[in-house]
């Protein structure tokens, strides 16, 4: 009784994502902090997995940033995106891609407040004829860019050059997942497992031969929190918040973070840094911190890219000691060459935090 | 009496987010701000509850609405289905509307955010870009990001991007017709109407307090009391 009441809470929060023909939009903060990531998510699915996934250089950001910080009113970020779904049915797409996090939630924000007040949906359409004198359909599915990796894990992992196995050992791996809080947190049967026992990062660790850990604060937010770190005034919330986090996870032996959210990508890696700058204290072995990875970093990794391509010389906790560990080959003297191996210099290292 | 509960009854997040509360304090357990800043949004949502506007106004006022991260941690965890976070964003859309956010040392920051944003979606067409990404003001983003961006051009041409380019690809140039629609947007959608207020408001809060706008925007920026910390 009780596990077929588990089976039906799993199938409550499936989602159906078609195989083939997205359209995708880039986010923000990830062309920023991880250039590579964005540019690797069309490499891996267009020429690895042979999927039609289109973009238009006409598209622009969704908003939600501003919208998050209350910069731009709600109507504002509604009609862009209404324009971003304008330029989907003008190039012919009914299945809508973001790579952010924000944008995803933003989206089925909008979808479903819409749905519940029509005449919000009509105001909207008529701002965007009057202002772009454009036209939309709604798409028909809406997946975050995590989820496609989610649904071709398997095909990613018949191609694997490299498991999340550990090459002295023989065993898996030890890694955790953060999923962003606005993947599901607000609409938990929007994305894949829901909010509680969310699945669309620990189903690629599993899937690549990893073992998925558990800690008391692993659904608990990165710290992000838009106006709290965009105003340098506030950021010690998102420290503060990091903090809780590493510090609960310290006992657990975890060996690397997958992610699904740029910005606690990006928040998680630098933390730990002005954690360690500033105490002393690091969550790595030996002086290393906890590497932090996107869904596109680990899955290059196992497809066996160079890790240098795959942007990972812009951490700034060290990756080579879980590159070691799996058995990853990498030219450490390539790291921060520039392209044709031109010599564009190299990072000053940090004082506690050991990094190459 | 209960005037400004009007004006958030009109707000789509509100109709969304407030029910009846039953004052539980789960959204406050759970809350990353509370964990830091002297915030529970339980009470924030028992005083809007009282419909009272003497209450409301102190609260649009204060610094208190504008702790919460938009996390959104809340909304999952209500019993009720409420949404405190989206309370939030309209108690913030209303304190902004009055002008009312120039009286709190956290609500006189929409002037840097909305100068921000404004300007990286109206000029460049992102919510964050390099070309107003100062390190001096992200030293967390550590050595190697000045590394990055100190040689910005051939760091992003190393990672594959497309860096002020043609056509698409990473932090591409968005071609100004597109630009053109955004601005557009933000005219019929009153976000240009919104950037004056704030502009507006936030100049006669300065001129009361002596600051120039650059001075009162530096300081918005960067300047934190003690005040608002739990012990």
């Amino acid at each position: 009784m009780i596990y077929e009441g588990k089976q039906k809470i799993w199938r409550d929060y499936q989602k159906e994502i078609p195989d083939d023909h997205w359209y995708y939009v880039r986010s923000c903060i990830r062309q920023n902090f991880f250039p590579a990531s964005e540019r690797k998510f069309t490499d891996i699915t267009q020429q690895v997995l042979g999927k039609d996934v289109y973009e238009t250089p006409y598209h622009t950001t969704c908003g939600g940033i501003a919208y998050h910080c209350d910069a731009i009113p709600q109507e504002t970020v509604m009609t862009i995106v209404a324009r971003q779904f304008a330029l989907m049915t003008e190039a012919g797409y009914e299945n809508y891609v973001p790579s952010c996090v924000t944008s995803f939630g933003n989206y089925v924000e909008i979808l479903e407040t819409w749905h519940e007040f029509p005449e919000l949906e009509t105001r909207i359409r008529e701002q965007l004829w009057k202002a772009c004198r454009r036209e939309f359909k709604k798409p028909k599915y809406l997946a975050h860019t995590s989820d496609l990796i989610y649904h071709w894990r398997n095909e990613i992992a018949e191609k694997a050059r490299v498991r999340l196995i550990d090459k002295e050992t023989g065993e898996p791996v030890r890694m955790s997942e953060h999923i962003g809080c606005h993947y599901a947190k607000m609409f938990p049967s929007k994305g894949i497992g829901g909010a509680e026992y969310p699945y669309v990062l620990a189903g690629m660790i599993e899937s690549w031969g990893g073992q998925v850990v558990d800690y008391p604060e692993r659904r608990h937010c990165c710290g992000y929190g838009f106006r709290q770190y965009h105003m340098k005034a506030n950021r010690g919330y998102c420290v503060s918040n990091t903090h809780k986090k590493f510090e609960s996870m310290e006992p657990y032996g975890i060996q690397a973070i997958l992610t699904n959210c740029p910005g606690c990508c990006y928040f998680m890696d630098r933390w730990q840094y002005v954690i360690a700058e500033q105490t002393g204290k690091t969550y790595g072995k030996d002086g290393f911190g906890i590497p932090v990875f996107t869904y596109e970093e680990l899955a290059g990794l196992v497809l066996g890219y160079d890790p240098w391509d795959l942007g990972l010389q812009l951490h700034q906790v060290a990756v080579e000691p879980f590159l070691d560990r799996i058995g990853v080959e990498y030219d450490p003297k390539a790291k921060y060459l520039g392209l044709n191996r031109e010599d564009i210099l190299r990072p000053e290292l940090p004082t506690n935090l050991k990094c190459f | 009496m209960d005037h400004l509960f009007e004006e958030l009854e009109k707000d789509y997040r509100f109709k969304e987010g407030y029910h009846t509360c039953i004052n539980c304090g789960t959204c406050t357990a759970v809350c990353p701000a509370a964990e830091f800043y002297r915030y529970d949004p339980r009470k924030i949502v028992t005083i809007v509850q009282t419909r009272d506007d003497a209450q409301i106004e102190a609260l649009l006022k204060s610094d208190t609405i504008w702790y919460c991260g938009e996390c959104m941690s809340c909304v999952t965890r209500c019993p009720r289905k409420n949404g405190p976070g989206m309370v939030i964003m309209a108690l913030r859309d209303l304190s902004i509307r009055l002008g009312f956010f120039t009286e709190s040392e956290k609500g006189r920051q929409m002037l840097p955010l909305t100068r921000t944003f404004a300007r990286n979606i109206l000029e460049y067409g992102y919510c964050v870009y390099p070309e107003t990404f100062d390190w001096n003001d992200h030293k967390e983003s550590g050595p190697v990001w000045k590394w990055h961006m100190d040689h910005l051009d051939k760091s992003l041409a190393r990672q594959g991007a497309n860096y002020q380019g043609e056509g698409p690809g990473v932090l591409r140039k968005i071609p100004q017709e597109s630009l053109d629609e955004l601005q557009a947007i933000f005219d019929v959608t009153g976000a240009t109407r919104r950037i004056e207020q704030v502009e507006e408001f936030s100049r006669q809060k300065a001129e009361q307090m002596g600051l120039s706008m650059e001075e009162y925007a530096k300081t918005a920026f960067e300047y934190s009391s003690d005040k608002h910390f739990n012990e």
